[in-house]
């Protein structure tokens, strides 16, 4: 813990602020994951963590390492990068794949329901206009 | 006075991330189809890679960045394979 005392004072409020609040949006989007109603809101919710406290925690490790180092320590930004970048990917193809599944079981063929077994093959159509 | 600050700030934020930790658990253990364990694993991954940041602050150490840029990787491989596969049933089409 020695490392804490090389700070100076504006610095360690700076960083105490930016942790603080960035936990605290992380939290709030972990309550929203488990009170909202339907996954498409929750969808939305831990993205708080994704954004707000990552950008937060990642520029509080940059400063105070900066600091306590004597030079720019900047390989945090990677992290904050690969998550600008991966989060939008991964949300979408849930998302892509929640509203697949919805559709599947509106027409029936959800995995709480055995598959439907085609009686006649899909080319043997008994109207021939297809 | 400034380490005291950061003392106090850093295990508030283990707290405040924990119990993120334990809500996306709970959500990745009663959620009510697939989509939500996915949504919760995901966020799991996420807050356990700002956790292992957290902690490297307050250790001074900086070899636990490299964990979490690990998690960071798997998390969103993970999360990307598993919604291929809810969406196909299949991973590699």
């Amino acid at each position: 813990m020695r490392h804490l005392e090389q700070l100076p004072p504006w610095a360690a409020i700076i960083v105490a602020l930016f942790v603080v609040v960035g936990a605290t949006l992380t939290l709030l989007g972990g309550v929203g994951l488990v009170r909202l109603k339907s996954f498409y809101q929750r969808l939305h919710a831990p993205t708080l963590g994704y954004s707000y406290g990552t950008l937060l925690i990642v520029l509080a490790s940059m400063l105070m390492f900066s600091l306590t180092e004597g030079r720019a320590v900047v390989h945090e930004l990677m992290i904050g990068v690969f998550i600008m970048i991966t989060t939008p990917i991964t949300m979408l193809m849930l998302g892509r794949a929640a509203l697949r599944r919805d559709r599947d079981r509106k027409l029936g063929h959800d995995e709480d329901v055995p598959p439907r077994h085609h009686a006649v093959p899909p080319d043997d159509d008994p109207q021939g206009d297809a | 006075m400034t380490a005291e600050i950061l003392r106090f700030a850093l295990g508030y934020a283990q707290i405040a991330l924990i119990l993120a930790l334990a809500l996306a658990c709970w959500r990745m253990l009663l959620g009510p189809r697939a989509q939500d364990r996915v949504l919760g694993l995901d966020t799991m991954y996420s807050i356990a890679m700002l956790l292992f940041l957290v902690i490297g602050m307050g250790n001074g150490n900086v070899f636990f960045f490299e964990g979490a840029l690990v998690i960071a990787v798997l998390g969103f491989v993970t999360t990307v394979i598993a919604a291929k596969f809810l969406m196909r049933g299949e991973v590699i089409e």
